[in-house]
């Protein structure tokens, strides 16, 4: 193939802007998410502020409460939709895996550049409606990140179902449309342009998490895009897909009818809880991957994680309905859900007795990455453990809804998806701008970040123990949750302190890209492809011939003297 | 390629010893209040099973994890890293045993018989009440001394009037009563709570009974529970339902038989 010469880019615009490099486009994801990071993270904080000082903005005697109920909502719907959606998405699966797969398979390229750039510039839309949503007469959409008719359906429900929540249909429409078309190149590039020798079974694990999350996204999205028309419908062309006849609003029945909100919320989940592990996969493949190269050794189990991520890929795909317990559906069919939903813990076990045991007999290097990559394989232990209290139906009534469930989300899809994020950052940036991070920087972002952001999230799960309730503009009018709510003003400075140690990683971003130490082609005496590239890899990312593999992904000898431990996967020549 | 010498800090591992620690410590600190309800107890009895089985795990879990990072953080050479096929396959047996055991003993044997007792056929003698969710009240009706609940049609709603749209042609209707806000419940009997809503989705919450069912527009669920205390009890909104969501606030009212009988009777039909 001869994607490099073919579409060698000239010129600033196209080399930049509209690129069809995967390197460039992986890049321009994580820049694009880090911009909504600034949004998203920024109103976590208010959000916390509103709950910690109900009645006077922080804590300032005399003053006014800081937000009015209708923005607060919009706030916590806002920071959902795009944390999920336009940040972890963007960043983990959009941004590292166009950059990594064709580097880690062998390719020159993605399958298909022009549909990855289309797919880039499908997301710059959906981010604009986004933000631009804040800013329309009713304020941003308010019905939660779930978006659940009735209350989106009908502007008279709250006021963000105005003008906000069309906006945000449209934008999310977007989104599936972009991450769709993402998914089709990365399933397309990685069963189709590996580099010779480079079977299934040498795959790395990132890129069978980014498999496995491709066919998740591709067979799970597409129905919300239904759900979206369907309830834009709903809202402007007078149909009842969601909606019962006989809904009252002011004394007024409002000309539905036919229709169940229950049908939204199955469509939501169908796409919803895939996308749980369209998120916390690759972050698990990253972590794997760093694992391997700073523990120096070979991953234990790489055959039983491939097979676990396929059966939880499998699994994630039939327990949507878990979401759904107390909603009204069947009980019974609850029964069902719950029983399929906690075998998902068993191949999850799986990943994480192997990640831990990959540190048996290893001789691990302290590199920024690993501390990143450690950090991570713990929360997903008390992540996973945590959402067993939630899969069980029957405990599942009592934390439906409360703190507990915002806790373990969080750790999930909040937690394991940023530490493998910054991993991944301290990792691949030599790859990504020839040049390392700085050491020390990058360990005080560290610890700076996570002790406080586990703390807030495991702090959450006490809370939902209690009672508390989630989504509550202020919760001093009821008694219960009590307990609960004396952890609101430590987990509150925990957040400040979370957010504040960003500008650690920030600073030590933009240094090293200038002043950082210049990198080998191999800073970390890794095996994988990537890591026969020069840093930065060039357009086409191997001068020469496409490297031949002649091994596995992680041939590792700690027993050898350090530096001539590891076996590359194959060399471009 | 030449390599220097990559930074050996050992002690990190201490940092999951302290993982499992605060979590072990924080967990058993009893964060759950006290249960009030038959199907409470056994509602509990799950969460601390759970809270025990995957505790253990995720600490051995942690101390392995810890262990691991001291142990083999130290730089020294370990010339037998080689694990068989086989046997990796063989390790992933433990974990997927002893997960699914684990969790379908939470959700098959301890949760099927609490499960009976809120979604199975209700005790003899049971009292039955309708709740009515809309922004932001809980509106309460009890089927009146023919034991039926009359027809309703909500167009006839109207906030002050008809708060639940009761249809005055149907004589089922003419005795039901109404109450906004305050749900009288027997202690020690067995209540049916029909679940309806008039606008968006609500969910009925008793955090203190370990009971939540939503309601929802365009079809009635139900719940039902016994209480075992008498008293007043916190209801609350748990499904977001808009600006007022939070502060959709009830009382469930835990009587003795006889004063809730004699409350009742003392209650006018609404129509």
């Amino acid at each position: 193939m001869a994607i490099a010469e073919q579409h060698e880019p000239k010129g600033f615009i196209q080399k930049y802007v509209f690129s069809q490099d995967h390197k460039v486009i992986g890049l321009q994801y994580i820049f694009t998410a880090m911009a909504m990071c600034l949004v998203g993270g920024g109103l976590s904080v208010m959000i916390r502020a509103q709950l910690t000082w109900p009645e006077n903005a922080w804590g300032a005697e005399g003053a006014a409460p800081l937000v009015s109920p209708e923005a607060y909502l919009s706030w916590v719907t806002m920071h959902g939709t795009i944390m999920v959606f336009f940040v972890v998405s963007l960043a983990l699966v959009s941004g590292f895996g166009n950059f990594l797969i064709p580097l880690m398979i062998g390719a020159r390229d993605m399958a298909y550049p022009f549909l990855n750039m289309l797919s880039y510039w499908t997301i710059v839309p959906a981010c604009l409606l986004m933000l631009v949503s804040f800013l329309v007469e009713g304020g941003a959409a308010a019905a939660g990140w779930t978006a659940y008719p009735p209350l989106s359906a009908l502007p008279e429900a709250v006021p963000g179902s105005g003008l906000g929540q069309t906006l945000w249909l449209l934008a999310m429409a977007l989104f599936i449309v972009s991450f769709t078309m993402g998914g089709l190149n990365y399933i397309v590039t990685i069963l189709n342009c590996r580099a010779a020798g480079m079977s299934l079974m040498r795959l790395p694990l990132t890129v069978w998490t980014y498999l496995t999350s491709a066919v998740l996204g591709v067979l799970a999205f597409p129905p919300l895009t239904a759900a979206a028309i369907m309830l834009l419908l709903d809202r402007h062309a007078g149909t009842s897909f969601f909606l019962p006849g006989g809904l009252v609003f002011g004394n007024e029945v409002t000309p539905h009818d036919g229709g169940t909100p229950l049908l939204f919320q199955h469509l939501f989940w169908f796409l919803g809880h895939p996308e749980v592990y369209v998120l916390v996969l690759p972050g698990i493949g990253i972590t794997f991957d760093i694992i391997a190269t700073f523990a120096r050794r070979s991953i234990f189990g790489y055959r039983t994680s491939v097979w676990s991520l396929v059966i939880v890929g499998f699994l994630s795909m039939i327990v949507w309905g878990h979401h759904m317990y107390v909603t009204g559906m069947n009980p019974y069919i609850g029964e069902y859900f719950s029983i399929a939903t906690v075998l998902i813990t068993a191949p999850f076990a799986v990943l994480g007795m192997n990640l831990v045991a990959s540190l048996w007999r290893s001789r691990i290097s302290f590199e920024a990455p690993m501390l990143w990559a450690l950090g991570t394989v713990a929360v997903i232990g008390a992540g996973g453990f945590g959402g067993l209290f939630l899969a069980t139906s029957i405990s599942d009534i009592y934390f439906h809804e409360t703190f507990f469930v915002v806790g373990h989300f969080h750790l999930m899809i909040g937690v394991v998806t940023t530490l493998s994020i910054f991993g991944g950052v301290y990792h691949w940036f030599p790859k990504m701008f020839g040049r390392k991070m700085n050491r020390r920087l990058a360990n005080l972002h560290f610890w700076t970040t996570y002790l406080p952001i586990v703390g807030v999230f495991v702090l959450m799960h006490f809370q939902g123990m209690s009672g508390l309730l989630r989504r509550y503009y202020d919760h001093s009018i009821y008694d219960f949750g009590g307990d609960g709510k004396v952890l609101a003003l430590t987990i509150t400075y925990l957040t400040i302190i979370t957010a504040g140690s960003q500008v650690i990683f920030l600073a030590n971003f933009a240094h090293s890209l200038f002043k950082g130490e210049v990198a080998g082609s191999n800073p970390w005496l890794a095996t994988t492809l990537e890591w026969t590239s020069p840093s930065p890899a060039p357009h086409g990312n191997w001068a020469g011939t496409l490297p031949l593999v002649e091994r596995g992904p992680y041939e590792y000898d700690p027993g050898r003297e350090y530096g001539e431990d590891f076996t590359p996967q194959g060399a471009s020549q | 390629m030449k390599a220097g010498n990559p930074p050996r800090t050992p002690w990190f591992g201490l940092l999951f010893w302290g993982f499992g620690l605060a979590m072990g410590i924080g967990f058993s600190l009893g964060w759950l209040p006290e249960a009030n309800s038959a199907h409470g107890h056994g509602i509990d009895r799950v969460i601390n099973y759970l809270l025990v089985t995957t505790g253990i795990l995720f600490l051995s879990g942690c101390y392995v994890l810890g262990k691991f990072v001291m142990r083999y953080g130290r730089g020294e050479a370990q010339p037998n890293s080689k694990v068989s096929a086989k046997a990796e396959a063989a390790w992933a047996i433990v974990p997927v045993i002893l997960m699914c055991a684990i969790s379908e003993v939470g959700v098959l044997a301890m949760g099927l018989p609490v499960f009976t007792q809120i979604y199975g056929e209700p005790e003899e003698g049971f009292n039955e009440v309708e709740v009515v969710g809309k922004q932001f009240e809980w509106l309460v009706r009890y089927p009146g001394p023919d034991g039926v609940f009359g027809e309703v049609d909500h167009a006839k709603v109207h906030d002050l009037r008809n708060p639940v749209g009761l249809v005055k042609e149907d004589p089922a209707a003419k005795d039901d009563i109404v109450v906004r806000g305050m749900v009288h419940v027997p202690v020690d009997r067995m209540t049916v709570v029909r679940l309806r809503s008039l606008d968006v989705l609500h969910s009925f919450t008793v955090p203190l009974m370990r009971v939540k069912q939503d309601t929802v527009p365009g079809f009635t669920a139900f719940t039902q529970f016994t209480p075992e205390v008498t008293g007043p009890f916190e209801l609350a909104c748990a499904e977001l339902c808009g600006l007022g969501h939070y502060r959709m606030q009830g009382t469930i009212l835990v009587e003795s038989e006889e004063d809730f009988e004699q409350w009742l009777s003392k209650q006018e039909p609404w129509l």
